[in-house]
Formats: structure tokens, sequence, C-alpha cells
């Protein structure tokens, strides 16, 4: 029996207000240190946690977005975010980080594994998942 | 003086803001911060909510909350207003009292 299950990492809360899109980044980190199968899906208002130029000094609080660029060194493979969500909130890809992916053995590398998918593609994901973990 | 009404939740995920302008009389103000800030955005599914009653209620947004977000100037409604935490002081002072729609 394999024990590599395909676990996927659904986020639908903005950053900041509350502490959920931290705490999915922080799951994140130990499920990928455990060499499982990991993606992320950003969905509803999760699609802000991946906006470029966030500035939290006027806030008093830990600007985490930066982590986000370097999920693919933790072998993140798939980042998903939702058409839909994007564009109810006045977004396009362009507003969004870019992260990289390399693989260390082939030497295979991906410009950019966050991608755009509509809600078909999305439901397909979701259902080939062995574990969708909630943030 | 009116009153000022608060609002931190995202619009797109929470009824606040949609009960803060059914429920909050012409003339009084309204304080967009934490996740709320997103309301204050052009070319979003509320966007046309927000700037529709501009012409009767004043509009500000906490612009530290606006800034931690990532969110661009430019795409701030026409007509609402950026606030700093002093200028949030202000707003208070100036008001008869705080409604909290948390």
């Amino acid at each position: 029996m394999s024990d590599k299950k395909k676990f996927m990492f659904l986020n639908r809360r903005a950053p900041y207000g509350t502490i959920y899109a931290w705490e999915s980044l922080e799951v994140v980190l130990i499920a990928a240190a455990f060499e499982q199968d990991v993606s992320l899906a950003f969905i509803d208002d999760g699609v802000f946690q991946l906006v470029t130029g966030q500035d939290t000094t006027g806030i008093g609080m830990k600007n985490f977005s930066p982590t986000y660029k370097t999920l693919g060194d933790y072998e993140v493979r798939h980042i998903y975010v939702d058409k839909d969500s994007l564009e109810a909130r006045g977004l396009t890809q362009d507003d969004l980080q870019v992260v990289p992916w390399e693989d260390w053995e082939t030497e295979e590398t991906v410009d950019n594994i966050v991608e755009v998918v509509d809600s078909a593609r999305l439901a397909e994901l979701l259902e080939e998942s062995d574990v969708v973990f909630s943030f | 003086m009116s009153d000022l009404h608060t609002v931190n939740k995202s619009p797109f995920e929470k009824p606040s803001l949609d009960t803060c302008l059914r429920l909050s009389k012409p003339g009084s103000s309204i304080l967009l911060y934490e996740d709320a800030v997103y309301a204050a955005l052009t070319g979003t599914s509320v966007t046309d909510k927000v700037a529709g009653i501009l012409g009767e209620r004043k509009v500000y947004v906490l612009e530290p909350d606006f800034k931690a977000r990532g969110l661009k100037p430019e795409r701030l409604i026409d007509g609402v207003e950026m606030v700093d935490y002093a200028g949030f002081v202000d707003l208070v002072d100036a008001c008869d009292k705080v409604q909290a729609w948390l």
C-alpha cells in the first residue's frame, strides 16, 4: 500500500482578518515535509491571499505572503485558483504571485505553478483528492 | 452629528455590509476596515452597491488594512475616502456614537 496521498488544501478566507490563511500555510508546510502529494486551491476570498504587494507594516502583523512563492521548494506542485472567484473580485492572474517549481533530481522546471481553473476542472480536482483540508 | 457605522467583514463572505447599508440612515458615515476594505474596490461584484450609496452616506476606508492586503489606491471607488488610525479616531469623535456591524 502506498503511503503517499493526494492532499488538497482548500483556502477560502482573506488574509489577516482571520487566522485561517496563516494556519493553512503552516499545515501545508508540515504536510509537504511528510512527502505527500500536496496541492493548494484558492477559492472565494482565498484568492486575496495570493495578491502581490501586501504591506502589513501599518497593522502590526507579520506579512506571510512571501512564503507562497517558496512553496515550490517544499515540493508543492500545483496551485489552483478559481476563475469565477477572481472575476467577482476584479482580479486577474497578473495581480497574483508567481510560484516557480523545480525538480531537483530531473532538473525539470516550471516557471509558475499557479494555474487559473474553471469550476468544472476544480470540481474534478477536488473529487480526485484523497483528503481535502478546509481553511 | 450622525452615527458612524463600522464594518470589518468581507462583503463577499458575510452580509454585514448589506445589513449596514440597509439599516443605516442617510447622512451617516461608514468606515470599512479589516476584511471590509475589499468593499471599497472598483471592478468587483459589490462595487455598484457601495458606489450607489455614496450620495447619501460618507464612506471611509482604513488605509493600513487596505495596504496590508496589497490593494492598489487606483482601485479605490471614486468618493470613498482613505483614513489612517488618527482619522478613525477623529471620525469616532465627530459622530454621536459608533455602531459596529461585527
